[in-house]
């Protein structure tokens, strides 16, 4: 599902400072954790899986595909199919209804707005009576459980989570951690979830485990 | 429920109300100035271009040409003064003459001129009876339809004229009218005018006046002093305007103008005015694309997280590009049409308001062809306004976004 060998990313802001990922593999409904302190480059590491940043070197392929060798068009489209994203700041659209933050998937990646599927999941998330709700009249909670949906909304095969425990306490932490593997589960998906939090690696004790360091300083 | 373009740009707007509807109040006042321009300005030149076809020359007492013009073919202006009789004989024998059509003018009857002509004015408009019949006898009357609307009148009643073309002048009581017709509409100045025989004037101010026609000698002094307001006049041959005008104009008591001339003479000084207005709403328009440009670029600080969350979930960068241009045609068409239907409003307020003797027939309902232009006005402001947040939109960096 996934296949990390001599990954590097330099930032094009600094020369100085790169990512180097160590090699790591992970087998098809398997799920990962990258793990690190803050500022060690989890973020771009899950914005390379998603084909939103391109390594410089190395191998990464993903669900079969050589991501790095993507064009710019086709990796939007291959995005679109491939990766559900839920980022640590969940940005639902504030002009939209809970229900067509959903739907706002299925225009992105060009299909039809599937109102069945997005009923259903709201189901599944015990938000069914949420549908016509504006995002910020819903709790923390139930705001994630919205860009959970959203993010697997086109099928996904490998959920990426961005530091999704942050600011929740040990109860709710373990809670979204249950509530993606079993979103993952539900399409099939692999998870990977990039964190600092030690809680996250708990309470799924049978995920792969990428550690990051701190990001490479090169001499001047 | 369906989400496009045109459904997330639509509710993307409704979700700032307040600068959605200033933009499209801006927009809408500079498409209501255009379109009120056109459609009046094009409203009165046809009709000032059906009121004058067929009609060449205008011969009528020296003076000013326009003058003669506006008010012996709109019925605007009052006559220059009078001319003998004997012209229109005169101009009939000309060979180079094909039609003369006397109009004898002076009294008017609750604020529409009581114009004595021949039934070749009615014929020369087209003119068909929508009741009773053309006058044959003098005090007889036929009534243009919306003379007749207006004070109410039917076939068989009796009116007395009133001296002057204005409201309120001294009533000719001793010489009362009978209507005899109805006209149906013709959409030119006739419908706004009361008809009668060139007599009936001669008789009324001969009743006025007191004076006997059963007395040889007075008759035969009064028939010698007849005169006319003006007179219609309609060439044979082209030639005719070559020298004709020349030749009534020689004469010391006559002046002949020629309506198209006069005509495209009023509309430059008509054209400034309008030219003015024109520029106003082209700054207006530029006004509304500079507000819709802010707006749109100050809301794009905070749409960018959500840009750049529907190219993590698959939408290419031209997508984006194409949601903000959306979003500027829709605020900018909204608003024209919003402001077409208020400009042909006003246009139809001012038909109303303007009295019936201003003889500006205006309506809201008339749409000039010019103003398909409006339409493209609308859609350059919108992809004016939309083009550079657009730009910014499809140059989302998703990585930096998300990680803020």
């Amino acid at each position: 599902m996934l296949q990390i060998s001599n990954l590097t990313y330099r930032y094009a802001n600094s020369a100085s400072i790169g990512l180097a990922v160590p090699a790591f593999s992970l087998a098809p409904s398997e799920h990962a954790i990258i793990l690190g302190p803050s500022g060690c480059g989890k973020s771009t590491l899950l914005h390379l899986i998603a084909a939103i940043l391109t390594p410089q070197q190395g191998v990464l392929r993903v669900a079969g595909t050589d991501v790095a060798s993507l064009s710019p068009r086709t990796a939007d489209a291959w995005r679109g199919k491939t990766i559900g994203f839920l980022p640590q700041k969940l940005a639902l659209a504030a002009s939209l209804s809970v229900r067509e933050n959903l739907l706002l998937a299925a225009y992105a990646s060009g299909q039809p707005s599937d109102t069945v599927r997005a009923n259903h999941l709201l189901q599944e998330l015990g938000l069914p009576d949420k549908a016509n709700v504006k995002p910020h009249q819903l709790s923390q909670g139930q705001q994630q459980r919205v860009a959970i949906a959203r993010a697997i909304f086109n099928r996904p095969k490998l959920l990426l989570a961005d530091e999704p425990t942050a600011n929740l306490d040990d109860a709710s932490c373990a809670a979204a951690v249950r509530l993606l593997t079993s979103q993952a589960a539900e399409c099939g998906a692999s998870l990977v979830i990039a964190t600092h939090d030690a809680r996250v690696l708990a309470a799924l004790p049978t995920a792969c485990v990428l550690r990051l360091s701190a990001p490479i300083r090169e001499a001047a | 429920m369906r989400i496009n373009a045109c459904t997330l740009a639509f509710k993307s707007l409704r979700h700032k109300p307040l600068s959605t509807a200033l933009n499209l109040l801006l927009m809408a006042v500079g498409i209501a100035m255009m379109s009120f321009v056109l459609s009046a300005s094009r409203q009165l030149e046809d009709n000032a271009l059906r009121d004058a076809q067929g009609i060449d020359l205008v011969v009528g007492a020296k003076g000013s040409p326009l003058q003669l013009i506006l008010s012996s073919i709109y019925h605007i202006d009052v006559p220059t003064g009078n001319i003998p009789l004997a012209a229109q004989a005169q101009l009939t024998q000309n060979r180079m003459v094909k039609k003369v059509i006397p109009l004898a003018l002076g009294d008017s009857y609750q604020g529409f001129r009581l114009v004595g002509t021949n039934a070749d004015y009615i014929a020369h408009y087209n003119a068909t009876l929508a009741a009773g019949k053309l006058f044959n006898a003098p005090l007889q009357a036929v009534f243009g339809a919306q003379a007749a609307a207006r004070t109410g009148t039917v076939v068989g009643a009796q009116f007395t004229g009133s001296h002057g073309l204005a409201r309120g002048g001294e009533e000719h009581k001793e010489a009362p009218f009978t209507v005899v017709g109805i006209l149906k509409p013709t959409g030119t100045v006739l419908d706004r005018l009361v008809l009668t025989p060139v007599e009936s004037v001669w008789r009324v101010h001969e009743i006025v006046n007191g004076i006997d026609v059963s007395d040889k000698e007075e008759k035969e002094a009064m028939d010698a002093e007849r005169e006319l307001t003006a007179l219609l006049v309609q060439y044979a041959t082209p030639l005719a305007a070559l020298s004709m005008p020349r030749m009534i104009n020689s004469q010391s008591e006559l002046q002949a103008a020629q309506p198209a001339f006069e005509a495209a003479k009023l509309f430059r000084l008509l054209g400034a005015g309008i030219d003015v207005l024109r520029g106003i709403a082209a700054i207006v328009l530029g006004a509304a694309a500079l507000s819709m440009f802010v707006a749109l670029y100050n809301a794009l600080e905070e749409r960018k997280t959500d840009l750049a969350i529907l190219r993590t979930l698959g939408a290419r960068p031209f997508k984006l590009l194409l949601l903000l241009l959306t979003e500027g045609l829709l605020l900018a068409l909204a608003g024209a049409l919003l402001g077409w239907v208020l400009g042909h409003a006003a246009v139809d307020v001012l038909g109303r308001l303007l009295p019936d003797d201003q003889n500006l027939n205006l309506s809201g309902w008339f749409v000039a062809a010019e103003e398909a232009w409006l339409a493209l006005a609308a859609i350059g402001v919108g992809l004016l306004a939309a083009l550079l947040p657009a730009m910014r939109a499809y140059r989302t960096e998703i990585a930096a976004t998300l990680a803020r």
